[in-house]
């Protein structure tokens, strides 16, 4: 799982039925330090995370795991509100 | 699967019913990959040496619970033999 900051909404009016309503935020992945690195996810919220929250997010088919995304044509979702990291 | 070393934690009061109770660890791949979160299913703790199971599979060390999970804690190494 990576950790995320989110940049972004993306709307999307015409999308495939089992996704309305799902909430999908763009994320910049980050290092444990909170600095951004390349590139950027698209993912679903199952957390009602918000702009500029740090979040933990899970890639590939484990996606459709988190409860909310079964059945659903999703590789990302964010499941978890970072609170805190600390490193050893 | 491949080797970690256990750099930190991560903590997350808000998260997916499916992780509720799991601890999360941040992992440096060895010898200098990136700093994963994983889910620790074995009680690994700072600076140990970890072996990480990623992908679909990382979500079976919980079976049967369905957990949101790439990258799994599966086993605290003790030592590693390269026989040369």
């Amino acid at each position: 799982m990576l950790l995320g900051r989110i940049i972004g909404t993306v709307v999307a009016t015409k999308k495939d039925p089992r996704l309305e309503g799902k909430k999908l935020l763009i994320c910049r992945p980050i290092d444990p330090d909170g600095k951004d690195e390349k590139g950027y996810i698209i993912a679903v919220d199952t957390v009602h995370a918000g702009f500029r929250e740090r979040v933990l997010i899970v890639q590939g088919s484990s996606a459709r795991m988190a409860s909310g995304c079964k059945d659903t044509p999703v590789d990302a979702a964010i499941v978890g509100i970072v609170d805190e990291v600390s490193l050893d | 699967m491949y080797l970690g070393k256990v750099i930190g934690r991560v903590v997350a009061t808000v998260k997916n019913d499916g992780l509720k109770g799991k601890k999360l660890l941040l992992v440096r791949r060895l010898p200098n990959g990136p700093a994963v979160v994983a889910i620790d299913a074995v009680g690994a703790g700072a600076g140990e040496t970890v072996y990480v199971c990623r992908g679909r599979e990382a979500a079976f060390a919980f079976k049967p619970q369905e957990v949101p999970t790439e990258a799994t804690i599966v086993a605290i190494v003790d030592h590693i033999e390269r026989p040369s």
